[in-house]
């Protein structure tokens, strides 16, 4: 028997020996905040996952991580799915920051932050637009001047997602006013629970509130906290987002995600669809829709497949991770588009028994999905992005 | 399954490609699509000598290289890529794939070896090239060995020696075999918008034929599929061809003093473009390697075929498009692939029409049987 079958076998066992109940189906996935109370289990899992390195596989054991090779990695997530269970832990530590920080960090930052991520013992926000900063991200004003042995910073970050339970946010701030734009700010991390930062969710149009604002007022940050050399963070900065990007658009090879399904006709949203596509009144218009999503949404699959199989080599999220985010976020947007569009007037619902709550779920999901196309840079950044990096055209 | 190329995969298409950018250029295309035949003798015999590509899916027993779906799409999307005119689409293609599904054994044996060494050219006639479910209603036999009716379109008859018909009978869909300059049969060369693929209307008089076997409900369909599985590949070619050569292009033509690649409506075009193309080529290649394997969806290949049809059309629009006015002129060589989008869009099948078969496909496997025929 190979190695990775025998590892494949030892990984069986102990996930079904160790995996609680109450992390199996859907359901709330462990941010390591601690600001939030998790169900038992939920905690139970990620600690009993934590303790073996598994919460962040591919990480070095140094750092809190299982020291898993990508093939080993990949390996786990598929007894993971093969049980139904949740990911242990998922924030922007262990998907974002730390990937950045493995690559940047100093050994004495990734012994202080990285091994507290992996134990599931801090959630991450990120500190990035401003409300005069948004696709134009490297105009960022929120000024940090030096005072020594200490940073103090005012300025104001917006849509930062889970700031209200962030313990850290990590940071794009200008420490050199009088240089070209990208090159006069720096990557620094600044703890959420001190005076100087205030923190206000933002209603949404779907209701919810997920991003916030946040204001730091003569908030401080050490200066061990500052990633990488001063003046220097945009590279750093430019880096996560690849980090962030590739979560989206669903092409990390390292990261836990949903059972990959390949091209399969049972992709989970055809439960919702299947109701009305055979409903014998819709019109062939709108069954045309619905078919070309499913084809768009299999050929998606299939090249984030072949992408994960040439990342394999070890090659790590690159500028085509723009393509598999524009492409991966018009796709999500569109289906949402579509259920509504199926549902007819019972599409509308907010609250009230007319409604089912897959209906409700899915009008408030329709108004949510906008987002999608906005955050991790906007569609039209994108392409931006693909038009310069990928095909080389001029400025 | 394999779900990429192998190395051996990969210079087998340098071995085609390397052959076809010498032998196929855009002159050689203009100078063939203006002739009656078509084709070039002399290149179609190396191409089925030297290289060997005529049989490369037919198997060693009747002569061919024994390769399978994932080669032949290999060596199509490298014929769509250089535009090659030649009978190979209606020869090996589709009489190949309608023979090795249909025919008798011993019909096997007989014909395949002529197709794949290309000692003879045939080609596959069917009454109707839009739906599968039509096949069938204008071509008849009326007696036991007697073929009667009329299929308006069929790719290179032409210069067909062997006409492999499909013929509705009482008891079902014949295949039949007729022979070149047969009493009763008539073939008149048809002026198409796309010269670069020859179209004939085949009408057929009580015409002699012989019956070689059957294409059942499921031989057709599966004969369609392998077919739309080769045309996509090769329609996924033109289209990479169509969309390298409009990119250069917005980088080396300067207007208002900047070259027309830095002007953001055209990046935008040419980013949606290549996506379109990236994630129509994993549908594309994956039809190709579940027809290997004998795995994975009903439906891949009808996929397939409606992503290249949606892409190689963009290609095509965008190239015109992109290239400003010198796009729309006949000495500029986009038209040549513009057509050839046009005539392979709705070849075998339009979008619609495949996403709806595709549909239908996943409704009867999940078990919701709309009774419809895909």
């Amino acid at each position: 028997m190979s190695d990775l079958s025998v590892f494949r076998e030892e990984t069986r066992a102990w996930l079904i020996e160790n995996c609680p109940e109450g992390v199996k189906g859907p359901g709330v996935v462990h941010s390591g905040s601690t600001k939030v109370t998790f169900e038992k289990d939920i905690q139970l899992w990620m600690e009993r996952m934590a303790d073996r390195g598994w919460t962040v596989p591919a990480w070095p054991k140094e750092y809190g991580g299982g020291g898993l090779t990508v093939e080993q990695t990949r390996v786990l997530f598929e007894e993971m799915n093969e049980i139904g269970a949740r990911p242990p832990l998922i924030n922007m530590g262990t998907r974002m920051f730390g990937p950045t920080l493995l690559e940047f960090g100093t050994e004495e930052q990734k012994q202080r932050h990285l091994t507290v991520i992996a134990k599931g013992g801090a959630a991450w926000c990120q500190g990035y637009s401003e409300p005069g900063a948004g696709s134009d991200l490297a105009s960022l004003r929120c000024r940090a001047e030096d005072k020594g042995d200490y940073f103090l910073i005012n300025g104001q970050k917006i849509w930062t997602s889970g700031a209200q339970y962030a313990d850290w946010m990590f940071c794009l701030v200008r420490t050199d006013f009088d240089a070209a734009k990208h090159s006069g700010i720096s990557f620094v991390l600044v703890p959420m629970d001190q005076e100087g930062v205030t923190v206000k969710p933002i209603s949404l149009i779907s209701g919810n509130s997920p991003f916030c604002e946040t204001f730091l007022d003569d908030a401080i940050a050490e200066k061990r906290d500052l990633v990488g050399t001063m003046n220097e963070g945009w590279t750093i900065g430019k880096r996560l987002l690849q980090h962030e990007r590739s979560g989206q658009g669903g092409l990390s090879p390292t990261a836990a995600r949903p059972k990959p399904v390949g091209v399969t006709i049972d992709l989970e949203v055809d439960d919702v669809l299947k109701d009305y596509v055979n409903d014998s009144t819709i019109s062939p218009a709108l069954r045309d829709e619905v078919i070309d999503w499913k084809m768009r949404s299999a050929a998606f699959r299939l090249t984030q497949k072949r992408a994960g199989e040439q990342a394999r080599d070890g090659k790590t999220p690159a500028d085509t991770t723009s393509v598999f985010k524009l492409y991966g976020s018009t796709l999500a947007q569109d289906r949402q588009e579509i259920v509504v569009r199926l549902m007819g007037t019972q599409g509308l619902g907010w609250e009230g028994d007319t409604f089912s709550t897959d209906e409700i779920g899915a009008a408030r999901s329709w108004l949510s999905s906008k987002a999608v196309t906005i955050y991790g840079g906007t569609n039209e950044v994108q392409a931006n992005i693909i038009a310069k990096r990928v095909l080389g055209l001029p400025d | 399954m394999q779900t990429m190329y192998t190395e051996e995969q990969e210079q087998f298409r340098e071995v085609v490609a390397r052959f076809l950018r010498v032998k196929s250029t855009a002159g050689d295309v203009r100078q063939l699509m203006a002739s009656s035949e078509g084709y070039d003798v002399a290149v179609w015999r190396q191409l089925c000598g030297e290289v060997g590509l005529a049989g490369t899916h037919i198997p060693e027993e009747y002569g061919g290289a024994g390769f399978g779906p994932v080669e032949l799409g290999i060596v199509s999307e490298e014929m769509g890529r250089y535009l090659y005119c030649g009978p190979f689409f209606a020869s090996s293609v589709m009489a190949g794939y309608a023979l090795l599904n249909g025919a008798t054994e011993s019909y096997k044996s007989a014909i395949l070896p002529d197709i794949a060494s290309g000692a003879k050219i045939a080609t596959l006639v069917l009454d109707n090239l839009n739906n599968p479910g039509e096949v069938g209603a204008a071509l008849k036999a009326t007696k036991e060995h007697v073929v009667s009716g009329i299929a308006s379109i069929v790719v290179d008859a032409h210069i067909a020696d062997l006409l492999i018909v499909a013929a509705s009978t009482p008891d079902g869909l014949g295949l039949y075999l007729v022979n070149a300059g047969s009493e009763g049969l008539s073939i008149t060369p048809q002026e198409a918008l796309d010269p670069t693929r020859k179209l004939s209307r085949v009408s057929l008089s009580e015409v002699r034929a012989e019956r070689i076997g059957w294409l059942t409900e499921s031989l057709l369909n599966q004969t369609w599929d392998q077919i739309c599985s080769v045309l996509a590949h090769e329609m996924i070619g033109g289209a990479q061809h169509l969309f390298e050569s409009t990119l250069e292009y917005t980088k080396v033509r300067v207007q208002f003093g900047r070259p027309i690649g830095s002007f953001q409506a055209l990046k935008h075009r040419c980013a949606d473009l290549l996506m379109e193309l990236e994630f129509a080529k994993a549908a594309i290649h994956h039809a190709a390697f579940c027809l290997a394997a004998s795995e994975g969806e009903p439906y891949v290949a009808s996929m397939a075929k409606a992503m290249a049809s949606d892409t190689y059309m963009e290609a095509a629009r965008a190239g015109v498009q992109l290239r400003g006015g010198i796009g729309f002129t006949w000495e500029e060589d986009t038209h040549l692939w513009y057509k050839r989008a046009k005539s392979s869009e709705v070849f075998m099948g339009s979008a619609h029409m495949h996403r709806e078969r595709m549909m239908t496909m996943i409704e009867r496997a999940s078990g919701h049987d709309t009774g419809e025929q895909p």
